[in-house]
C-alpha cells in the first residue's frame, strides 16, 4: 500500500510537469493583463518542434532550445494581435490554438511521412532520468530513504526546471521590480503609464516569459516523457493549466497546487491497482471513463466557484490604449 | 452612395482582404514545403467543383459548416465565445442515433422531427450548462466548453465501446439503423424528379440547413428575443437597465448553440453514416468558429463562409491524395489564420481600407 502511494506520487510528480510550466506562463501573461487560452497551442507546438530538433541534431538541449523558440513566435504573435493591434485576445488564442493543431501535423508528415508522427528518439536525444547522489545508498532507509529514492530522485532535469520555476515565479511576480510593475499592469494600467512606465511593453515582456515557459512545457511531452510527437498530443493540457492557474488564483504556489491535484487524478488513472480495488463495486470500464473525465469535471466545478471565488487581474483582456 | 452601403462595402473589402492574407500565407506554407501553390489552389479548386461526385461532397461539408457556424454566431451576437460545438455535436448526435435506433420501424416523417428535437434536448443542455455557469457563477464559457468537448469525448467512447457496440463487433459503432430512417441521399431526391446524379454524401438535410438559416436570421433580427439577445451582446449593464434578464438570454442561446451544432448529427448519422460512429464530429465544431468570423456573424455570410469551407475540406482532401506531402491538416492550419486574421486582426488593414473606399466614392459622386 505504502508503496503504492509513493507510486502514485512518483507518477504524480511526472505529470505534472508540463502543467506547471504552463501555469506558470499563464501566470505572467494574465498578470500584466492579457488573456492567454493559448498554452494548448504553444505546448503542441512546442511538443512538435522539440521532437523534430532533437531528432535532427541528436540533442534534448537543442530540441528545448527550439520549443522556446515557437513558443516565443506564438506568444509574439498573440502580443501583436493583442497588444499592439488591440484585438479580441480571446479570438487570437484559439486561432493560435487551431493554428499549432494544423501546423504541428502538416509539417510533421512533410518532414518525417509518419501520419503526424516524429520519429523515435534515441536515449541521447531525450531528457534522461538523473539519479541524485546517495539515491542508491539512501533506498533502504525507511520512509525518508524511500521517499528521496522514489519521490526526489530519479527525475528528468525538466522535473526539477519546473519545479524550480514555482519559486522564481514568485519571486519574480511578486519581490522584483519587474513582478510590481507586472502586476500593476494587468490592475490598472493608466496608473503605469503615467508612472512613465510603458505598458505594452511591459506586457511583451510578460509575453516573453509566457512563450519561454509555455514552450517548454511542450519540450518535455516529447523529448523527455515519450520520446516523440504524436499528432493532437497536447490533449487539453494547456487548458487544464490555465485551469489550474484560475483555481490558483493567479498565484504560483497555489497554481501549483491545483496542478498537482489534477495530476494525482490522472496518475491514479494510470494505477491498474486502484480500479482493481473497486473493481466489485462498479463495472471496471465505467470507473476508467470516470477518472479520465474526473480532472475535466473538476475543473468545471472549481470555475463555477463551488471551491470559493476566483478574482482575475482587474485589466485583463483589455487592450491599453492612452486616448481613453 | 449612402453612408451605409460604404459601410457594407468597407466590411466586405476588410473581410476578403484578411482572408487573401490568411490564404496567401497558407500558400507561402506550401511553398516553403516545395510545392507549387498554383498547382495546389488547382487540385482544390477541381477536387471541389471539377466533378460531380466532388461538388456533392463540397456540399456534404457545406452543411455541417451551417450548422457550426450558426451556432457560434448566435453565441457571438450574446457575447458569449462558444468553442463547444464539438462537444455539443457529438451529443446532440447521440441523441439523434439513439431517435433512429430507438424508432427504426417508425415512418421518417415522424422520426425526423423527433430526431431535431432530441438534438436540441441533448446538444442544448450539452451547452446549457456552461451557460448556467457563465451566468450565475460567472465561470468563462471558453474553458468550460473545452472542458465539456472532452467530457463528451470520454462519455462517447464509454458508450460506444461498451454499451451501444453489438456483441461480435469489434469497432465502437453502433449498429446500422433501419434504411426506413435513413434521410434521403440527394441523387434519391433527383431521382423522384426523374433527373440522375452521383451518388455522394450529400442528402437532403442540407435543405434543413438552408432553413435553419432562415430560421436564425428571422429570430436574431425580427423577434423580440433576438433583439434582447443581440442587446445582452453589445452592452450587458444597458441591457439590464432596460429590464433585460441576462442569464436567461444567455442560457438560451447557448441551449440553440447547441441544438444547431446537434444537427451536424443529423447530417453526419442519419443522413449518412446510418449508424453512431467514434469522432463523427471531429473538427467541424472548430471550424464554425472561422465560419462565423468569416460571415460575419450573419446567416447569408455563415452560408457562402460555410460553403468556401467545404470547398476547403473537399478540395484539400483531393489535394492531400494527389500531394502526399501535404496533409488533409493543411485545412485546419488554414482555419487558424482566418481565426487570426479575420477574428483578432480585423481591423490590420481596415484604415487603409476605409481611406482608399472613400477616395474612390468621392471622386465618383
Amino acid at each position: 500500500m505504502w508503496n503504492d502511494i509513493l507510486l502514485i506520487l512518483d507518477g504524480t510528480l511526472r505529470i505534472s510537469v508540463p502543467f506547471l510550466l504552463a501555469a506558470m506562463g499563464g501566470i505572467f501573461a494574465e498578470r500584466s493583463g492579457v488573456i492567454d487560452f493559448g498554452l494548448e497551442g504553444k505546448m503542441l507546438g512546442g511538443a512538435f518542434v522539440a521532437a523534430a530538433v532533437a531528432h535532427w541534431t541528436q540533442s534534448a538541449w537543442l530540441g528545448l532550445l527550439g520549443s522556446i523558440g515557437i513558443g516565443i513566435i506564438f506568444s509574439m504573435m498573440h502580443g501583436f494581435a493583442s497588444v499592439t493591434k488591440q484585438g479580441n485576445q480571446v479570438v487570437s488564442c484559439v486561432a493560435i490554438n487551431i493554428f499549432a493543431m494544423g501546423l504541428t501535423v502538416v509539417l510533421a508528415n512533410a518532414w518525417f511521412g509518419m501520419g503526424g508522427k516524429t520519429p523515435q528518439l534515441p536515449k541521447e536525444a531525450r531528457f534522461l532520468s538523473i539519479e541524485l547522489p546517495f539515491a542508491e545508498a539512501m533506498r533502504d532507509i525507511p520512509v525518508i530513504g524511500e521517499i528521496y529514492y522514489e519521490l526526489i530522485s530519479g527525475h528528468n532535469i525538466l522535473v526539477y526546471i519546473a519545479f524550480l520555476a514555482v519559486p522564481i515565479t514568485a519571486w519574480v511576480v511578486f519581490k522584483s521590480s519587474f513582478g510590481l510593475h507586472l502586476r500593476a499592469t494587468g490592475e490598472n494600467p493608466l496608473a503605469v503609464d503615467t508612472t512613465g512606465i510603458s505598458v505594452n511593453k511591459t506586457r511583451y515582456q510578460a509575453l516573453l516569459f509566457n512563450g519561454i515557459l509555455g514552450g517548454m512545457s511542450g519540450a518535455y511531452l516529447s523529448t523527455a516523457h515519450l520520446g516523440f510527437f504524436v499528432k493532437d498530443m497536447s490533449a487539453g493540457k494547456g487548458y487544464l493549466a490555465l485551469a489550474a492557474m484560475i483555481v490558483g488564483k493567479w498565484r504560483p504556489y497555489s497554481a501549483m497546487f491545483a496542478c498537482l491535484l489534477f495530476s494525482a487524478l490522472f496518475a491514479i488513472k494510470d494505477k491498474p491497482e486502484i480500479s482493481e480495488m473497486l473493481k466489485g463495486l462498479v463495472p471496471l470500464n465505467l470507473i476508467e471513463s470516470f477518472l479520465e473525465m474526473s480532472p475535466y469535471i473538476l475543473t468545471v466545478v472549481i470555475l463555477a466557484g463551488f471551491v470559493g471565488r476566483a478574482v482575475a487581474p482587474k485589466a485583463i483582456g483589455q487592450p491599453f490604449s492612452k486616448e481613453k | 452612395m449612402s453612408e451605409r452601403q460604404v459601410n457594407d462595402l468597407v466590411v466586405t473589402l476588410v473581410t476578403v482582404t484578411n482572408l487573401l492574407v490568411a490564404f496567401f500565407i497558407s500558400g507561402l506554407v506550401v511553398w516553403a514545403l516545395g510545392e507549387d501553390p498554383w498547382f495546389a489552389l488547382e487540385t482544390m479548386l477541381y477536387g471541389a467543383f471539377g466533378y460531380d461526385e466532388g461538388l456533392g461532397y463540397t456540399l456534404y461539408y457545406t452543411t455541417n459548416f451551417i450548422f457550426t457556424g450558426l451556432a457560434f454566431a448566435i453565441g457571438f451576437h450574446c457575447g458569449l465565445f462558444n468553442i463547444g460545438a464539438e462537444g455539443q455535436a457529438y451529443i446532440g448526435g447521440l441523441a439523434v442515433g439513439l431517435i433512429c435506433l430507438w424508432l427504426e420501424d417508425w415512418s421518417l416523417l415522424i422520426v425526423f422531427p423527433l430526431a431535431v428535437l432530441a438534438s436540441i434536448i441533448f446538444g442544448g443542455i450539452w451547452g446549457a450548462i456552461p451557460g448556467y455557469l457563465k451566468a450565475r457563477h460567472g465561470s468563462h464559457e471558453v474553458v468550460t466548453t473545452i472542458m465539456f468537448n472532452f467530457i463528451a469525448s470520454v462519455i462517447m467512447v464509454y458508450l460506444l465501446s461498451h454499451i451501444l457496440r453489438p456483441p461480435q463487433e469489434m469497432s465502437p459503432e453502433s449498429r446500422d439503423f433501419a434504411e426506413k430512417v435513413w434521410v434521403p441521399q440527394m441523387h434519391e431526391i433527383f431521382d423522384w424528379f426523374g433527373l440522375e446524379i452521383t451518388q455522394t454524401p450529400l442528402n437532403g438535410t442540407f435543405f434543413f440547413a438552408l432553413i435553419c438559416l432562415y430560421l436564425v436570421w428571422r429570430f436574431v433580427w425580427h423577434t423580440r428575443w433576438g433583439y434582447e439577445l443581440r442587446t445582452v451582446g453589445t452592452n450587458e449593464s444597458a441591457a439590464v437597465y432596460a429590464g433585460i434578464n441576462v442569464s436567461k438570454n444567455i442560457i438560451i442561446a447557448m441551449i440553440i448553440c447547441g441544438g444547431l451544432s446537434g444537427f451536424v448529427g443529423i447530417n453526419e448519422i442519419m443522413g449518412s453514416s446510418h449508424r453512431i460512429m467514434l469522432n463523427f464530429q471531429a473538427g467541424i465544431g472548430f471550424t464554425g468558429i472561422a465560419v462565423s468570423l468569416i460571415g460575419r456573424n450573419h446567416p447569408l455570410g455563415v452560408l457562402l463562409a460555410a460553403l468556401l469551407f467545404g470547398i476547403l475540406y473537399q478540395g484539400g482532401a483531393e489535394l492531400s491524395f494527389e500531394v502526399q506531402t501535404i496533409d488533409r491538416h493543411m485545412v485546419v492550419l488554414i482555419q487558424g489564420l482566418v481565426i487570426l486574421f479575420a477574428g483578432a486582426l480585423e481591423n490590420l488593414f481596415r484604415p487603409q481600407i476605409e481611406q482608399f473606399v472613400k477616395l474612390v466614392v468621392l471622386r465618383t459622386t
